[in-house]
């Protein structure tokens, strides 16, 4: 088995490669035409056995929650794919949709066929105005040369595709959020059940998925279930983007079979900066517990790092070296939660502005130790209280680093000061002031 | 409201156009302030009546639409968002330094604009680029691997009148409302423009393909010749 | 409820079993286990978002139906109880009072502690939840969110934003209940925050040219800001903390000072259930009683704020008797012997106690009337009436007992309103056919508002064409196409078939609802007892004043005695078990007929009840009249009366003595006193009358009526059915247009006297019309139109709305728009428009 097995990062290297023609030159578009002589059932069957699980974070299986929908009652059902990508760290999809439109778009006509929906939606996140040049131009094309509209491909298949730009909300990646939003309302998320698949867009049956999901599913069809499944481990079948970014030479996106170890990724990404060394590094986005080079050769797929005590979420392999503060990450991130979050419930908002502020202070060197307890104590407040996963995921970082690092939070107390150097952390020399 | 005539006619026939494109009107919503921005620079008073008018809700309800997503601006904006990432990553990776750079060259603060209306200066939360750290984002386009001194080479290019081309994105780089009416989805013909992809987005890539990696081929009969994507085959 | 419609668990170790679908938290109450909570509420639809009342849940799972505990605490709001499943609740789980802890404590820390000079402190269920699962001392040492106080949402709703959980209860209620979503959450985060659009709260930079910034259809208060709706004064009642105040009660009393009182309200005829809260004798404030089958917990704002009037200052205290040009106080007696001589030396009387009166006072006119003054000239209705509603009244709703009840009305298969208005002219009845989901049709010139908001269906009439409307529903039952159901109306003759075709099929098993104005619509009531019974349809009379169905009881029309029999049916026994002995009169004249009588010099006493002259159908005809006669009127207050009474006896307004309405279900209403006072109810006086008069009679006592309705039983045989042909549409001349017009829920209605926050916070009126019918008159959108009769004009902004050709839309008493005294015209009179170039009108 290879280390690296680029199947959605392969076109990218084309420098024309999000054109139509590119596509097809590559072989695009031929999935669906095989998809086309499969009966729905039998293509939903395929990306269920296939054991493709969700590659936006949660790893629930995509074709089991395709199969949650109702039987057809003769109503609109829908497909949206959730473009939000904007956990922290989170890089894959974004460079995905820029370079290769069209294998969303295939993957989406695909899934759609597959769960009867004539409407389906792309909701991208509005602050990445050439992705969305992109998917616009992609599904212009598209609909040019009979992909989308009425009758796709000379089939009686209908779908309409809208690519629709969210405009800064963190929360809309939650995918009821995006429903909401995508409804024209405040991205806040709905209360489950009804789950998205009996009541979602337009109160309809709905799918949502993350794009590297859809954009998995032509592969899938093309090379079948098992073919599939002869990658990456039993309960994490197939390949995924690794994103690795921070103090590492080469940072970057490498696409291999789920279960490389962050060692071997280290590796091929040349390693950390010279004169440095790792220091820490989340598996899966801000909202996952951080690890640290112990953790360096825990096989990266869903049940591994759950076991080791994170989550593989969006494997977006953030590397932070010895030069960085870990109190200032953290306060950074919980800077992040507090701005994101979107207010409903009020472990979230009130949790993540008491956290900011205490974090700030400790960072400032106005921190107390009685503040320790409030670190302690305040995350357990927000986890399993909070109305969604984002703010259970919010002191994530908090919570582990204090496990790893507690001496820092002391350190910063006791002195009254950060005793990092700032600048040492930059990627360019810090020039004079 | 106070647009002119043949703006009010203008922004009717465009908003039209979005909310055909939903099944439900009220989908339009977020598009249509996207495109308000595109002709007031902001969302105006103006621009919550419009949306109201035009999508049958209160203005209550439109402006907690538009008073909750951050793109959407309160007061009038540059004519460039520059938009420092300082999330954790890009933060500390040089963001931190960007930011304290452009504030102190361009005199404003966090969500401030220049007073001769050319720039808004802001801190953005992580926009998807962390492999590119530091990012800085003008007008929403990928100004990738940045330093103090690029960032401010920038903004003295575009006081200076010159064109300036984003690492991955159109070869000029288009204004506030430009960009903004892009957002409300409306095509503006750049985007066969800028690479596919920037260096760090191909490094697996073309590591695989430095040491021959790819992904097993299809099982079965190598004649199965349905398949069209040929499997680890990498162009 | 059959057994399987109940499901069995157990919550605290207390099995119980409750309907299916209850929530855990209701469930709980059932079980007598309170949950802490915010944001529920529940008329409200669930939405988890104050996180508060979290509970262990553990429900059966697996073939072997093992327990299963959720991994997490559950929002006890949110979640149905299932067969079988185990709720924990703080009072015996660990993990779920930890919880509930955290969250207060969060919930806390931007919260002020300034309870002691909030309203809300001592009936504040933060407070409470503070002391039971909050903590003694705060851990929060950080800057509290702070924001500018107090806000005003609308001239009588003010929001401390600090204060406010976000538990958007009134949001939520704002969104589902009227419909009327006027405030909405704003921004994000923990400056998210509660309110309308307003720029400068939000930090929305002006347009730069300043300028009206308001979308075309908003609807815009008479203070400017958007109209807020009718009943936006709820979201005071359901804030859980002290973040909505009202402007009126702001600061003014503490609960624990107050005694409340539970009552009804007298401005409508559904008598919602309302609690008074009074100290040292002073009202302070008026709340939504809970009453399930009327107005649930809901009351319209009018009932809330609507209560100044009873004690304004020109509120009467002792008798006046005139002398000369000027009334003068007089002590009771003296004021009792003048009234008694003037009634005493009436040649021929007749009586207008005007329809606000509760049951007992009713009767006491209706008896009074007849034994003392000798008189069937009796006519309960002080506004614009006919002969045939007298006699459809007589004939459908006096003496028929509880008709369709409101209940019913909301679950009927579908309504259709005949000249009604639901919002405006029925409030609660609007609330609950919206909360139904009822089918709505409406015979009216243009869907209102409120018809939108109620998803109803138009078929468009023209004001007075109801009859004929009706006449083609009736002929319309048949085969029916699909509903294309829509507020906007429908745009081609075609539709209207179809349309009506719809409704005619959908009213069969539904109800027909009867509004006031239908009095000027010749020929309406007739055809609508026949459309009802073609169509299969129920009909029920919503009169807009709360008295109008007891005086309809009590026999305030001529002709008609308690309980629905005519006069002339009474046996010798019943007359005198009613009026003390038997009766010889002449035949009665209604409203119209006494004032011609009495401008004809035929009739030279009136005895006059809450009447206002303004609102009679041409006011200046009733002003001479009366200055004409000897009057004795009873009032609570003086305003208005000094021209033509020549005494006065001061009356108790509803708040200072028991009595019984009768709301329009025909259901009874019996209120208690609320405040202690030496005022007498009308029933009281008349009977003191009576005794000067030398007549003993029983009246002005609940018992007293409820024998003799009780003795008369059923009434029997019914009157007759009004059988008038519908009119010929009246042709418009150039410049002329027929009126529709009937009366918003706030307007310069006296009751709302001494209130003027709730005034400013009332629509702003405005005159309807569609684009040719102005184009006809050169008026444009926002210009000003009049309206004119050679009696006068009103004066008001264009609203270009989808109205009929030719048709004009009036509030029938809003500022600059009191039709009646400045037109003397009535809905479906034709009327002159014009655009107006000069000056407003000046208010009447």
């Amino acid at each position: 088995m290879s280390t690296l097995a680029p199947l959605l990062t392969s076109r990218w290297g084309d420098p024309q490669s999000w054109t139509l023609a590119a596509y097809r030159e590559a072989g695009g578009y031929q999935a669906l035409a095989k998809a086309f002589e499969m009966e729905p059932a039998a293509v939903l069957n395929a990306v269920k056995d296939s054991g493709l699980r969700g590659r936006g974070g949660a790893g629930f299986p995509t074709g089991v929650k395709w199969s949650f929908l109702p039987p057809p009652d003769g109503g609109p059902r829908y497909l949206v794919v959730n473009a939000d990508e904007s956990e922290p760290g989170t890089c894959k999809d974004i460079p995905l949709m820029m370079a290769d439109p069209h294998s969303l778009i295939e993957g989406v006509i695909i899934t759609s066929y597959a769960i009867g929906c004539h409407h389906a939606f792309i909701y991208l996140r509005g602050e990445v105005v050439h992705v969305y040049r992109r998917l616009l131009h992609a599904v212009s094309e598209a609909r040019a040369a009979g992909l989308l509209g009425d009758g796709v491909m000379g089939t009686d298949f209908k779908l309409e595709l809208t690519v629709h730009a969210g405009a800064g909300a963190y929360i809309c990646g939650e995918e009821t959020a995006l429903l909401d939003s995508l409804e024209g309302r405040r991205g806040q998320p709905r209360l489950k059940p009804p789950f998205p698949a009996v009541a979602g867009l337009y109160a309809r049956p709905t799918v949502v998925n993350n794009v590297e999901s859809i954009a998995s599913v032509p592969w899938i069809v093309a090379n079948g279930a098992d073919w599939w499944k002869s990658m990456g481990t039993e309960k994490s079948t197939g390949v995924a983007i690794y994103s690795l970014s921070g103090h590492v030479k080469r940072p970057g996106q490498y696409e291999a079979p789920l279960g490389i170890t962050m060692r071997r990724l280290l590796e091929l990404a040349g390693g950390i900066r010279d004169g440095h060394e790792l220091k820490f590094w989340m598996p899966g986005g801000s909202s996952t517990p951080m690890f640290t080079a112990e953790q360096l050769d825990v096989p990266l797929d869903y049940d591994s790092v759950a076991a080791a005590g994170s989550m593989l979420g969006t494997r977006a392999l953030q590397c932070f070296d010895d030069t960085v503060c870990v109190v200032r990450a953290v306060s950074r991130w919980m800077d992040f939660y507090a701005h994101e979050s979107c207010g409903k419930c009020t472990p979230c908002r009130e949790g993540t502005f008491w956290l900011r502020a205490v974090l700030r202070r400790i960072e400032a060197g106005q921190g107390k130790m009685d503040d320790l307890q409030i670190l302690e104590d305040i995350p357990g407040s927000i986890v399993g209280r909070a109305f969604c996963p984002l703010g259970d995921g919010a002191p994530s970082s908090l919570t582990s680093s204090l496990k790893f690092f507690r001496d820092e939070y002391v350190q910063h107390i006791d002195q009254g000061r950060c005793p990092y150097d700032h600048t040492a952390s930059y990627l360019f020399e810090a020039v004079a002031a | 409201m106070t647009y002119a005539p043949e703006t009010l006619t203008a922004l009717r026939a465009d908003a039209d156009q979005v909310v055909a494109r939903y099944p439900s009107p009220r989908s339009a919503l977020l598009p249509l302030l996207h495109l308000c921005q595109s002709v007031d620079g902001y969302i105006s008073p103006d621009a919550i009546a419009f949306c109201a008018d035009r999508l049958e809700l209160t203005a209550a309800e439109v402006s907690a639409v538009a008073t909750f997503y951050s793109q959407f601006k309160r007061q009038p904006n540059g004519q460039y968002t520059l938009g420092v990432c300082i999330t954790s990553l890009c933060g500390l990776l040089g963001g931190d330094a960007i930011f304290a750079k452009l504030s102190e060259y361009l005199a404003v603060g966090n969500d401030q604009t220049t007073a001769d209306g050319m720039f808004t200066l802001e801190r953005v939360e992580c926009n998807a680029a962390c492999d590119y750290a530091p990012v800085l984002m003008i007008n929403w386009e990928f100004f990738d691997n940045q330093t103090p001194a690029s960032a401010v080479g920038l903004v003295e290019d575009l006081r200076a009148g010159k064109s300036v081309r984003p690492t991955r994105g159109p070869d000029k780089l288009g204004t506030f409302k430009e960009i903004s009416r892009v957002l409300a989805g409306f095509e503006d013909g750049h985007a066969n423009e800028g690479p596919a992809a920037g260096a760090p987005s191909l490094a697996g890539l073309e590591l695989a393909a430095r040491e021959g990696w790819s992904a097993p081929g299809p099982i079965g009969d190598g004649s199965d010749s349905s398949h069209p994507q040929e499997a680890g085959d990498p162009k | 409820m059959s057994a399987e419609d109940l499901v069995t668990c157990s919550i605290d170790g207390i099995e119980i079993a409750v309907p299916k679908n209850t929530l855990i938290i209701r469930a709980a109450e059932e079980a007598g286990v309170m949950i802490p909570r915010f944001c529920d509420h529940p008329l409200l639809a669930p939405v988890a978002a104050c996180r508060q009342c979290l509970v262990d849940v553990a429900s059966p799972a697996g073939p072997e139906g093992k327990l299963r505990a959720f991994p997490k605490p559950q929002p006890a709001c949110a979640m149905t109880v299932t067969p079988g499943m185990v709720v924990n609740t703080q009072l015996t789980s660990a993990a779920a009072k930890t919880a509930q802890e955290q969250v207060a404590e969060l919930i806390l820390i931007n919260h002020p502690l300034d309870c002691p000079i909030c309203d809300k402190g001592g009936e504040c269920p933060l407070q409470n939840q503070a002391m039971s699962t909050g903590r003694s001392v705060s851990r929060f040492t950080e800057k509290k969110n702070t924001f500018p106080k107090p806000l005003a949402l609308t001239a009588q709703i003010l929001l401390d934003r600090e204060r406010c959980v976000l538990c958007q209860r009134c949001t939520r209620f704002a969104a589902q209940i009227p419909g009327d979503p006027f405030i909405a959450l704003q921004r994000r985060g923990v400056n998210q925050q509660i309110g309308r659009f307003d720029a400068s709260v939000l930090g929305v930079a002006a347009v730069a040219d300043e300028a009206a910034d308001e979308a075309e259809g908003d609807v815009l208060a008479v203070d400017g800001t958007p109209f807020a709706g009718y009943f936006a004064g709820n979201i005071i009642q359901i804030c859980p903390v002290g973040a909505l105040t009202s402007a009126e009660y702001r600061f003014r009393a503490r609960p624990f000072d107050l005694v409340s009182t539970a009552t009804v309200a007298e401005h409508d005829s559904t008598c919602s259930a309302i609690r008074v809260d009074y100290r040292r004798g002073q009202v302070l404030r008026r709340l939504a009683g809970d009453d399930p089958e009327l107005n649930q917990e809901w009351i319209t704002d009018k009932d809330r704020f609507g209560f100044h009037w009873q004690t304004a200052p020109d509120r009467l205290r002792r008798p006046l008797v005139r002398r000369g040009d000027d009334l003068v106080e007089v002590s009771w007696p003296e004021g009792l012997a003048a009234a008694a001589e003037v009634l005493g030396s009436a040649k021929r009387a007749a009586v207008l106690p005007g329809g606000r009166l509760t049951l007992e006072d009713a009767h006491a006119y209706a008896v009074f009337a007849r034994a003392v003054l000798k008189t069937d000239s009796i006519d309960f209705r002080a506004r614009p009436s006919s002969p045939e509603e007298a006699q459809f009244l007589a004939h459908f709703a006096a003496g028929a007992g509880t008709g369709v009840s409101l209940n019913e009305l909301a679950a009927a298969p579908a309504v259709l309103l005949v000249g009604f208005e639901a919002e405006d002219e029925g409030g609660i009845v609007y609330l609950r056919l919206r909360e139904a989901g009822t089918t709505v049709y409406a015979l009216a010139p243009f869907a209102s508002r409120g018809l939108a908001r109620l998803g109803g269906t138009l078929l468009p009439t023209l004001p007075g064409a109801e009859a004929s409307a009706l006449a083609k529903l009736s002929d319309a039952a048949g085969p029916v196409p699909e509903p294309g159901a829509s507020a906007k109306g429908p745009t081609s003759a075609d539709a209207v078939q179809t349309l009506t075709a719809s409704a005619a099929a959908a009213l069969a098993g539904g109800v027909i609802v009867l509004g006031e104005r239908l009095a000027t619509s010749p020929g309406a009531y007739s055809a609508a007892v026949a459309a009802a019974e073609r169509l299969g349809a129920k009909l029920v009379w919503i009169p807009r004043r709360a008295g109008e169905r007891a005086a309809l009881e009590a026999g305030l029309l001529p002709g008609l005695a308690p309980g629905g029999r005519a006069l002339g049916d009474l046996t010798e026994a019943e007359t005198t078990m009613i009026f003390g002995g038997p009766l010889d009169l002449e035949p009665g004249l209604d409203l119209p007929g006494i004032v011609a009588a009495v401008r004809a010099g035929e009739i030279d006493t009136v005895l006059v009840g809450g009447l206002e002259l303004v609102d009679l159908p041409v006011p200046p005809a009733a002003a001479t009249a009366l200055k004409g006669a000897k009057v004795v009127a009873l009032q609570v207050r003086g305003e208005g009366i000094s021209p033509w009474a020549d005494v006065v006896l001061p009356v108790a307004p509803p708040q200072e003595k028991a009595g019984t309405f009768i709301n329009w279900e025909g259901r009874l209403r019996p209120f208690p006193q609320v405040l202690t006072s030496t005022a007498l109810s009308d029933g009281k006086v008349l009977q003191a009358l009576a005794a000067k008069l030398g007549f003993t009679l029983g009246i002005g006592e609940l018992a007293t009526v409820h024998q003799v309705l009780d003795r008369l039983g059923p009434a029997g045989r019914r009157q007759p059915a009004p059988a008038v042909a519908p009119p010929e549409a009246p042709a418009l001349g150039a410049g002329e247009a027929l009126l529709s017009t009937w009366h918003q829920l706030v307007d310069d209605a006296a009751g709302l006297d001494g209130e003027p926050r709730l005034a400013a916070s009332a629509p702003a009126p405005k005159a309807r019309l569609n684009a040719a019918t102005a184009q006809g008159v050169g008026a444009r959108a926002g210009d000003d139109l009049q309206v004119s009769t050679a009696a006068g004009a009103v004066t008001l902004p264009v609203v270009i709305d989808d109205l009929p050709n030719g048709v004009v839309h009036l509030p029938t008493k809003s500022p600059g728009s009191w039709v009646r005294v400045a037109l003397n015209a009535a809905n479906g009179d034709v009327v002159r428009i014009a655009a107006s170039s000069g000056a407003k009108e000046a208010q009447p």
